[in-house]
C-alpha cells in the first residue's frame, strides 16, 4: 500500500475530521478498497475514534473492506430495471461468474455488486463493467458479454 | 476570464456574447447526458466534429455536447438548429448524411425523424414530437441549449440575471416573500412550502447559517436531478446563491451522490467558473454579498437523502437520522440554522425571481403550483424525463407523452414516489397529478419517479422488491424500522416463494402499523407504503400466491414452470441453443422438452420461441403435464399435416 | 430558562424549557417504559418503547418521549389503544432476540406480548446502544461501536482497545438489557481474533 498517497489524500482535505467520508472515498477510488492500515492512519491523523471510522466504513456501501477484482461488475437493481427483468440477469451473471453479489472470485478477476440505480433507466436492464454501461440486457446475452474480460 | 463587477457589466457581457452568436447560423446540439453517453453520444460528437471539418464548415457550424433533453428512450438525440430539427438514435454512421443533407442543403434526413404512431407522420421539429409537445419544459427545456461546461451558454440564456435582480433590487425579506407568494413546494418529496422553510431559517438568530443542495437522488428509477445538475449546473448555483442571500447564509454545499460522476464533474467545474467570474466567493457582482460553495459526495446510502442524515454525512459521520424537532432551520449543520432543498426546487428559484410569483402560479393546481419533472420509466415506450404542469392526468403522462405500454401489453399500475410511495392502478389513471391527489390514492409524489408496470409485473414481488431495498438502506438505529422491514420482507419473500400462509396479510398490516407510527424518520415511516398500497389495490394477487401458490403475472420464479406444448413445438432448436441452464433436450425433428429440475426459470425460451409456434407455456398454480411417450416426440411438419388434412377433407 | 406548562395523561405539568417529555412525565410521577434510555447518557431514541401521542398545533403525532422537547400547551397521552398496540409489537420484535430478558419480560406482561410471535433470532443483541454509548460518553474509550446498517447492524469491539481496557472495566455489562452474555461473547470473539502476540500482551 502506498502510504505516501494516503498522507497526500489526508493533507488534501486539511486533516479535518468532517472530511472523513471524502477522504475515504478518495482512498477507495485510488486503491479500490480500504486497507486496515489506511484506516488506522486516518484514525490517527484525524484524531477520530477507530469505532467511528469502522462504523462509517461499513455504513456507506461505496466502501469495500476487502480488495476488489480486476473487473468490477455492477448490476443495476433499480425499480425500472427490476420491472424489466434485472433479477434474472443478475442470476445468470452470478451463475457464470460463480460468485454472489457482494463477492469477489478467487482469481480476483471479477467483483460483483448490485447497485440501486445508475440513472440510465431507458437502457434497462443495465449493468456496468469497469464503468462502461451495457444496456438492454437479456439473460442470454450475459455469457457473451462476460467472455470479453480477461 | 475577468471578474464581472456589477449587474451592468453582466448585461454588457451578455450582449457581447449574443452579438457574436447569429441565431440563424446552423448549429448541432448532441445530448451528452449520462444516458446518451452510455449509448455512444461521445462518438457521435466526434463524428460531427470530424465531418464538419472535412467539409470545410468549421467556421460556420458549431457542435456541442449538451445537457439531457429527456427523450432517453431514443438517444443519442441530436437537434440541428436553427430549425430545431430533431434526429433520434443517431449513430456515427449517420453523421455524414446529416452534414451533407441538413447542414449543407437544408434538407431533412427522413429516416432519423420521430414517427407519430397515431398520425403515422414524421415529426420534423423537436416541438412537433408528441413526447415534447405535451410537456411544459420550463426547466429542462434549457438543457439542449446549453453545453454544461460553458458558462457563456448560460449567460446567453439570461443566466445570473435573477441573482443580479435579487442582490441589487430586492431585500432578503422580499426574496422570501416572492418565493412564498409563488407557493413553490419542495420537489424532493416532502412538498413543504419552500418560502416558509426559508423564512424559518432566516428567523433563527445567528451569524453562521448554511444552505444545501440535496442531490442525493436515491429513489431508484428517478434521475431528474441528475439531468438538471449535469445539464444546467449554473441554474442550481444561481438558485442556491439567491437562497443564501435571502436566508443570510454565506456557505453552501452541494451534496451529490457518488454514483453520478458526470454531475459531480459538471457542478464542480461550474463552481470554479462562477468563482472566476465573481459570481461566487467574495463581493458577488460587487454587491458586498459573500457566498462560497463546496461539493461533497455521498457514499452509497439512500438514507442520506433525509435532511438530518445528509447533515451528519457532511459532518463526516454515519447517516443515522436525528429526531425532529429540532428542525434543521433551527439547528442543522454544526448546530447552525440550515436550509436544505432538492435540486429541482433550487432550479425553480431563478425563474420565480425573474418572471415573478404570478407567472409561476399560472401553472399547476390550487395547492400545487408550477411544473414538475418526472422520470417516466419501466414498461413504457417513451422512457425519459417529462416536465409537466402539476395537474396533468396520469393517463396523459402515460399515454400521450409516454405513448403507452410496449409489446401490446396491458397497463397494470404506475408506482410513484419511490420506496416511500405507492402503486396507482388503472381505475385512478384520470387523477390530476399533484401532491394532494396522489396522497389521496395511497401514493406520494416523492421526487418524481414514475415506474410503469404491466400485466407481467407481479405486485407482490414489487412490494418485496421495495422492502428488500429498504432493508439494505435502513440505518438500523430504531427497532420499528429495522425489525419491521426485516419481518415484512421475510413474509413477502415467503409469499413469493410459495410459503405464504393464511393470516400473512393481517400480520403484514399489523407490522406496517407499528413501523409507520413509531419509526424515527421518514424512511421507516413510509416503508410500509408499497406493501399497503399493493394490498389495497391488488389483494387478489396476494391471495392467489397464498392460497393457490399461483403468481398471476407468471413472475415469481418458484411458482412458475415453463412447459413446451408438444402439439405446438416446431423443433426449431432455438430455445435449446439459448437456454441459460442447458435444461432443454430435443433435436431437429424431436419435440423439445424442458427438464424442470435443471430449469432456472430465466424465461429465455418463452421470449425466443418464434411467434408462429408459440409453444412455450408458463404454468403457475398447476402441475406440469407429464412427459409424452418417446415415440410421439417426432415432429410432423405442420405444412405437410395441413395438406394431408385438406386432402382428406376433400 | 423559562417554564412550560403542558398536560400529560390529564395532569397539568410544568417543566423547564428544553426538558424532554419523558423527564417531565417522570417528574410528575408518570412512568413511560424505556429500554434504551439511561440517565447518565444522552437520549438515543432507538427502541421507541417510549412512544407517546402528542397533540400540538392542531395535529396529533406519535413521538419518542425521550427526545421530544416539552412545548407550551401540548397534550400528551402515554397510554392508548394505539400506543399499547405499538408497544406490544415492538416488544414482540425484541423478544425474538432475548426472550429471557427481564426488561422485555416485564414489558411482555404489561402489553400482553407473545414471545413466540416472531421467529427466534440467532443473536441476543437488541441494539439498544447502551454499551456503545456508555463507553463513548462516560468512559470515553470507544472500545465498542456499531458497524454496518439496517438488519445487518451489529456491535463490535475494537480488539486493540478492548484488550487494554475491558477486563478492568466491564461497566457496560450490567447495562445490557438482554444479558451480559452478548457483550461478553462479542468481546471474547474479537479478542481471540487478535493473534497470539496480542494475547501475550493481555496476559502480562
Amino acid at each position: 500500500m502506498d502510504t505516501a498517497k494516503i498522507e497526500q489524500i489526508i493533507d488534501k482535505h486539511h486533516c479535518e475530521a468532517s472530511a472523513l467520508i471524502e477522504i475515504l472515498l478518495d482512498i477507495q477510488n485510488e486503491l479500490h478498497w480500504l486497507p486496515p492500515e489506511a484506516l488506522e492512519r486516518v484514525a490517527a491523523r484525524l484524531q477520530v475514534p477507530v469505532s467511528r471510522i469502522q462504523h462509517t466504513a461499513t455504513f456507506y456501501k461505496a466502501f469495500s473492506l476487502v480488495p476488489k477484482g480486476r473487473h468490477e461488475i455492477h448490476v443495476c437493481m433499480g425499480t425500472a430495471c427490476h420491472v424489466r427483468g434485472a433479477q434474472r440477469v443478475l442470476e445468470v451473471v452470478e451463475n457464470l461468474t460463480g460468485i454472489q453479489a457482494g463477492e469477489t472470485d478467487e482469481e480476483m478477476k471479477f467483483s460483483l455488486d448490485t447497485v440501486n440505480c445508475l440513472g440510465c433507466c431507458a437502457l434497462g436492464p443495465v449493468m456496468e463493467i469497469d464503468e462502461q454501461h451495457l444496456g438492454k440486457l437479456a439473460p442470454a446475452m450475459a455469457a457473451d458479454l462476460l467472455k470479453k474480460y480477461e | 476570464m475577468p471578474r464581472i463587477n456589477s449587474p451592468a457589466e453582466l448585461e454588457r457581457l451578455r450582449q457581447e456574447i449574443l452579438s457574436k452568436r447569429d441565431p440563424d447560423r446552423p448549429r448541432v446540439a448532441v445530448c451528452a447526458g449520462a444516458g446518451c453517453l452510455a449509448t455512444g453520444a461521445e462518438k457521435v460528437i466526434a463524428a460531427f466534429n470530424a465531418e464538419i471539418e472535412k467539409q470545410g464548415l468549421s467556421a460556420e457550424v458549431t457542435t456541442k455536447g449538451t445537457g439531457c433533453p429527456g427523450f432517453c428512450e431514443r438517444g443519442p438525440v441530436v437537434v440541428v438548429g436553427p430549425e430545431e430539427i430533431c434526429y433520434l438514435q443517431v449513430t456515427p454512421k449517420d453523421v455524414p448524411e446529416i452534414v451533407a443533407k441538413t447542414l449543407k442543403e437544408n434538407k431533412v434526413v427522413e429516416r432519423l425523424l420521430y414517427v407519430d404512431p397515431a398520425k403515422k407522420e414524421r415529426a420534423v421539429h423537436e416541438s412537433d414530437i408528441p413526447f415534447y409537445r405535451n410537456q411544459e419544459r420550463n426547466i429542462i427545456g434549457n438543457n439542449i441549449k446549453i453545453d454544461p461546461k460553458c458558462i457563456d451558454d448560460y449567460f446567453a440564456l439570461g443566466g445570473y440575471s435573477a441573482l443580479a435582480k435579487a442582490l441589487f433590487g430586492m431585500a432578503p425579506e422580499q426574496v422570501i416573500d416572492e418565493v412564498k407568494k409563488s407557493k413553490l413546494r419542495g420537489r424532493g418529496g416532502g412538498g413543504f412550502p419552500t418560502g416558509v422553510k426559508w423564512e424559518a431559517a432566516r428567523a433563527t438568530p445567528g451569524e453562521t447559517k448554511y444552505v444545501i443542495v440535496n442531490a442525493d437522488e436515491g429513489d431508484p428509477g428517478a434521475f431528474m436531478d441528475r439531468a438538471v445538475l449535469e445539464g444546467n449546473p449554473h441554474s442550481i448555483l444561481e438558485g442556491l446563491t439567491i437562497g443564501a442571500y435571502a436566508i443570510g447564509a454565506h456557505e453552501g454545499y452541494v451534496y451529490v451522490r457518488q454514483e453520478y460522476p458526470l454531475a459531480l464533474a459538471n457542478v464542480s467545474l461550474a463552481i470554479r467558473q462562477a468563482e472566476e467570474r465573481g459570481l461566487l466567493g467574495r463581493n458577488i457582482l460587487g454587491s458586498g454579498f459573500d457566498f462560497t460553495v463546496k461539493v461533497h459526495r455521498g457514499a452509497g446510502a439512500f438514507v442520506c437523502g433525509e435532511e438530518t442524515a445528509l447533515i451528519l454525512s457532511l459532518e463526516g459521520k454515519p447517516g443515522e437520522p436525528k429526531p425532529r424537532p429540532p428542525y434543521p432551520a433551527a439547528k442543522g449543520l454544526w448546530g447552525r440554522p440550515t436550509n436544505i432543498n432538492n435540486v429541482e426546487t433550487w432550479a425553480n428559484v431563478p425563474l420565480i425571481i425573474n418572471r415573478g410569483a404570478d407567472w409561476f402560479t399560472g401553472f399547476g393546481t390550487e395547492k400545487s403550483k408550477g411544473t414538475k419533472i418526472f422520470s417516466l420509466v419501466g414498461k413504457i415506450k417513451n422512457t425519459g424525463l417529462v416536465e409537466v404542469p402539476m395537474g396533468v392526468t396520469l393517463r396523459d403522462i402515460v399515454y400521450k407523452i409516454g405513448d403507452g405500454i410496449p409489446g401490446g401489453k396491458k397497463f397494470k399500475a404506475v408506482q410513484t414516489g419511490g420506496p416511500a410511495g405507492g402503486c396507482i392502478p388503472e381505475q385512478h389513471l384520470d387523477i390530476a397529478v399533484d401532491f394532494d391527489e396522489l396522497t389521496k390514492v395511497g401514493a406520494i409524489m416523492g421526487s418524481g419517479g414514475m415506474i410503469v408496470m404491466d400485466e407481467d409485473t407481479c405486485m407482490v414481488d414489487v412490494a418485496r422488491y421495495f422492502l428488500n431495498f429498504l432493508a439494505q438502506e435502513s440505518c438500523g438505529k430504531c427497532s420499528p424500522c429495522r425489525e419491521g422491514i426485516k419481518q415484512m420482507h421475510r413474509i413477502l419473500t415467503d409469499i413469493t416463494e410459495g410459503r405464504g400462509k393464511e393470516g400473512d396479510i393481517d400480520l403484514l398490516e399489523e407490522i406496517a402499523l407499528s413501523t409507520r407510527s413509531a419509526s424515527l424518520c421518514g424512511l421507516g415511516k413510509s416503508a410500509p407504503n408499497p406493501v399497503l398500497s399493493t394490498i389495497r389495490y391488488f389483494r387478489h394477487e396476494y391471495e392467489a400466491h397464498i392460497r393457490e401458490k399461483r403468481c398471476p403475472a407468471y413472475a415469481c420464479k418458484e411458482l412458475v414452470s415453463y412447459y413446451i406444448d408438444p402439439e405446438a413445438c416446431g423443433a426449431c432448436l432455438l430455445c435449446m441453443k439459448r437456454c441459460t441452464s442447458d435444461a432443454i433436450s430435443g433435436g431437429r425433428n424431436l419435440i423439445h422438452v424442458v427438464d424442470q429440475v435443471k430449469c432456472n426459470r430465466c424465461g429465455t425460451c418463452f421470449d425466443v420461441c418464434p411467434a408462429k409456434f408459440g409453444a412455450v407455456i408458463r404454468l403457475s398454480g398447476e402441475p406440469v403435464p407429464g412427459a409424452i411417450p418417446e415415440e410421439l416426440r417426432v415432429v410432423v411438419r405442420k405444412k405437410a399435416a395441413t395438406q394431408e388434412a385438406a386432402k382428406e377433407a376433400r | 430558562m423559562s417554564e412550560v406548562s403542558l398536560e400529560i395523561d390529564g395532569k397539568t405539568v410544568t417543566a423547564a424549557e428544553g426538558t424532554t417529555v419523558l423527564d417531565a412525565a417522570q417528574g410528575a410521577g408518570i412512568s413511560i417504559p424505556t429500554v434504551c434510555h439511561h440517565e447518565k447518557l444522552e437520549p438515543f431514541g432507538g427502541c421507541r418503547l417510549c412512544t407517546v401521542e402528542v397533540d400540538a398545533g392542531g395535529r396529533t403525532n406519535l413521538v419518542a418521549a425521550c427526545v421530544y422537547p416539552v412545548q407550551q400547551d401540548i397534550v400528551v397521552r402515554t397510554r392508548s389503544k394505539q400506543i399499547d398496540g405499538i408497544r406490544k409489537v415492538l416488544t414482540e420484535q425484541l423478544l425474538a432476540y432475548a426472550p429471557e430478558s427481564e426488561v422485555l419480560q416485564k414489558l411482555a406482561q404489561e402489553y400482553q406480548a407473545n414471545k413466540d410471535r416472531f421467529a427466534r433470532e440467532p443473536s441476543f443483541c437488541i441494539l439498544c446502544g447502551l454499551c456503545v454509548r456508555y463507553c463513548a460518553e462516560v468512559k470515553k474509550k470507544d472500545a465498542v461501536g456499531f458497524i454496518d446498517r439496517g438488519p445487518s447492524r451489529e456491535i463490535s469491539f475494537i480488539p486493540e482497545i478492548a484488550a487494554k481496557e475491558c477486563w478492568d472495566c466491564k461497566e457496560c455489562f450490567p447495562l445490557c438489557p438482554t444479558s451480559a452474555l452478548q457483550a461478553a461473547f462479542v468481546l471474547m470473539r474479537s479478542l481471540t481474533s487478535l493473534g497470539s502476540s496480542h494475547r501475550e500482551e493481555v496476559r502480562t
